[in-house]
């Protein structure tokens, strides 16, 4: 029997490795070695990212087809691999200020990282389903790490509630596609479903997979569990939920349904539409009235998952080039907002009421500044980031002709303005009740600065995320 | 005689498959039941997918469903873990009393 192509999985394999080396190494050296095993883990993944764009760039399988790398995954991949690697840097700080190092964090971030790279080079419905719930699995106790805090526990208990409700779903979904195909492969899914009529029996399923992954992507009506869980987690936990899970789950879900269901994009595009519009809704009105910004950056994150599925409601190369722009500039944006939201102290307490940030304008001049850049980004202001991440979503859909999609995300994004616009106004033009603490750390004005950077370069210069995105989308399409 | 054939195996499993989502909608007792829901949604998903294996003469779905039992066991370890620190905090399981943050 002829040995699998290990080269491909390279990346995951390495952290594979390291993160049961780090185990062990933390098991023997206790809890004082957690500041260097998290350093130790982000090197990990600084290595592995290096690893992945010499994975390959052209399209290649492993391990009997149920593995695969092509340019969307290397695109995917470096997305979450820099989301994660920023998370755990921002993490560091705060697991010594809130005294809770425990070696087990970093171990578990590598593994739900691990767990995301294998859903985006999944080809097959049990490397879906496995790479899903090491994820899953790994995220669930990262939501209850705080063990002595009501509500990051109970956080943790109604994500594990609703996530294996989402995963026996998408199970379900797929034994029904394996029964009425006859197959579990995606290409051969694609080569079953392209000659012949399309069985009850697999659209059924198909139904059930996307409710299962719509619930990961926390889009409406599987959101319910968002805010709570982003309001009651620690808050580096709520910044990684909100980052690099979501990018791994879109890629799959695009994966899913461009691969093997690309012939009944008639049947999902319906259902992407409505969920992609009731997102949008859900996000820009139920932001309105939060008090807590932890709780607002939910329903603004399922707004913008919102916008992201209009790319993927669009189906063809465009669209998914505007999903993977908007899903980049959705990670620096979030990233350095959670930056600042963890650099929010009173007396040494974290803070997470808007009215906290009142006068942050004159305590921390240059905060101020970059919770600015990212909020104007995240309304969509033009020229920033944001809104060029908006325009290439919603000109797709134009030249599709889903005009009303368009035009339905122009009208909420002007709603989601408001609430963006208020912390700004917040910031800038409210007297303080009570100062934030001076003195932010090193590793947090660092994650704020270069991501406030990022932003502002992509504003000025998009050619190199636009056409490396384009290139993702278009071996996506076999072009 | 009745011959027992596909159809029946599959409605057996969508019957359970629907108990168990209900379990977790309509329970309003205990988390405990929560979780034997959990249980029943992948069993009802086991059943299918071995009925499926038999029927289509392919191992793949034996396959599955082993793997399938295997996370089982790691999830139900997982919640069970959850669940208990969530009881020390708060000193009970009732699912009503899972209120601090209002969603």
């Amino acid at each position: 029997m002829e040995l699998p192509n290990f080269s491909l999985a390279l990346p995951e394999i390495f952290i594979a490795l390291s993160a049961m080396a780090l185990l062990v190494l933390g098991a023997f050296r206790k809890q004082e070695a957690t500041q260097g095993i998290a350093i130790l883990a982000i090197i990990t993944m600084v290595v592995a990212a290096l690893l992945v764009p010499a994975a390959g760039g052209n399209r290649a399988e492993t391990f009997g087809g149920m593995f695969v790398v092509d340019g969307f995954a290397v695109f995917s991949k470096l997305l979450v691999l820099v989301a994660s690697s920023l998370c755990l840097v921002m993490s560091i700080n705060w697991l010594v200020k809130e005294k809770l190092e425990r070696f087990e964090y970093p171990v578990l971030v590598l593994l739900a990282t691990l767990g995301m790279l294998m859903m985006i080079s999944a080809n097959n419905l049990i490397s879906l389903y496995l790479g899903l719930e090491l994820q899953s699995l790994a995220l669930y106790v990262l939501a209850a790490y705080q063990r002595d805090s009501g509500r990051a526990t109970e956080a943790g208990l109604k994500y594990f509630v609703l996530g294996s409700l989402a995963s026996g779903m998408l199970l379900y979904g797929s034994s029904l596609i394996y029964g009425f195909a006859g197959t579990t492969g995606f290409d051969d899914l694609a080569k079953v479903l392209a000659h012949g009529g399309i069985p009850v029996g697999v659209i059924v399923g198909l139904v059930f997979v996307m409710a299962g992954l719509a619930f990961k992507i926390s889009a409406v009506p599987f959101h319910m569990w968002t805010p709570d869980v982003y309001e009651g987690a620690p808050t580096p936990i709520t910044a990684f939920f909100a980052v690099a899970p979501k990018i791994a789950a879109f890629s799959l879900l695009v994966r899913v349904m461009v691969g093997p269901f690309g012939e009944l994009t008639a049947q999902w595009q319906q259902v992407v539409i409505f969920v992609s519009v009731a997102s949008m809704l859900a996000g820009s009105f139920g932001a309105i009235a939060q008090n807590n910004i932890k709780r607002l950056m939910a329903y603004s994150s399922i707004g913008h998952v919102g916008y992201g599925l209009i790319g993927l409601a669009v189906g063809d190369q465009v669209g998914i080039r505007g999903l993977l722009i908007y899903l980049a500039i959705y990670l620096f944006m979030n990233v350095g907002t959670f930056a600042i939201i963890l650099a929010m102290r009173q007396k040494g307490r974290l803070m997470e009421g808007i009215d906290d940030l009142a006068g942050m304008s004159k305590t921390h001049p240059m905060m101020a500044a970059a919770m600015a850049i990212f909020m104007f980004s995240m309304a969509g202001v033009p020229p920033m980031a944001g809104f060029w991440g908006k325009f290439y979503v919603f000109m797709a859909a134009v030249d599709k002709g889903f005009i009303a999609l368009a035009i339905i995300g122009v009208l909420t994004s002007v709603v989601s303005a408001y609430y963006y616009l208020r912390i700004i106004k917040v910031m800038y033009f409210d007297e303080p009740k009570e100062a934030l603490d001076r003195g932010v750390s090193g590793s947090l004005s660092f994650i704020m600065g270069v991501n406030a950077l990022l932003i502002l370069v992509f504003t000025f210069v998009p050619s190199p995320l636009v056409s490396s995105a384009g290139a993702a989308a278009a071996s996506l399409f076999g072009g | 005689m009745l011959e027992i054939g596909l159809a029946h195996y599959l409605t057996v499993a969508a019957i359970i498959f629907t108990l168990g989502v209900f379990g977790i909608f309509l329970n309003r007792k205990n988390v405990i039941i929560i979780m034997m829901s959990i249980e029943l949604i992948l069993l009802a998903v086991n059943i299918n997918f071995v009925a499926f294996s038999h029927f289509l003469n392919d191992l793949t779905g034996q396959v599955f469903a082993m793997f399938v039992l295997t996370v089982a066991a790691a999830e139900a370890a997982i919640g069970l873990a959850i669940l208990v620190v969530f009881f020390r905090n708060r000193g009970t399981i009732e699912v009503e009393e899972i209120n601090q943050m209002k969603g």
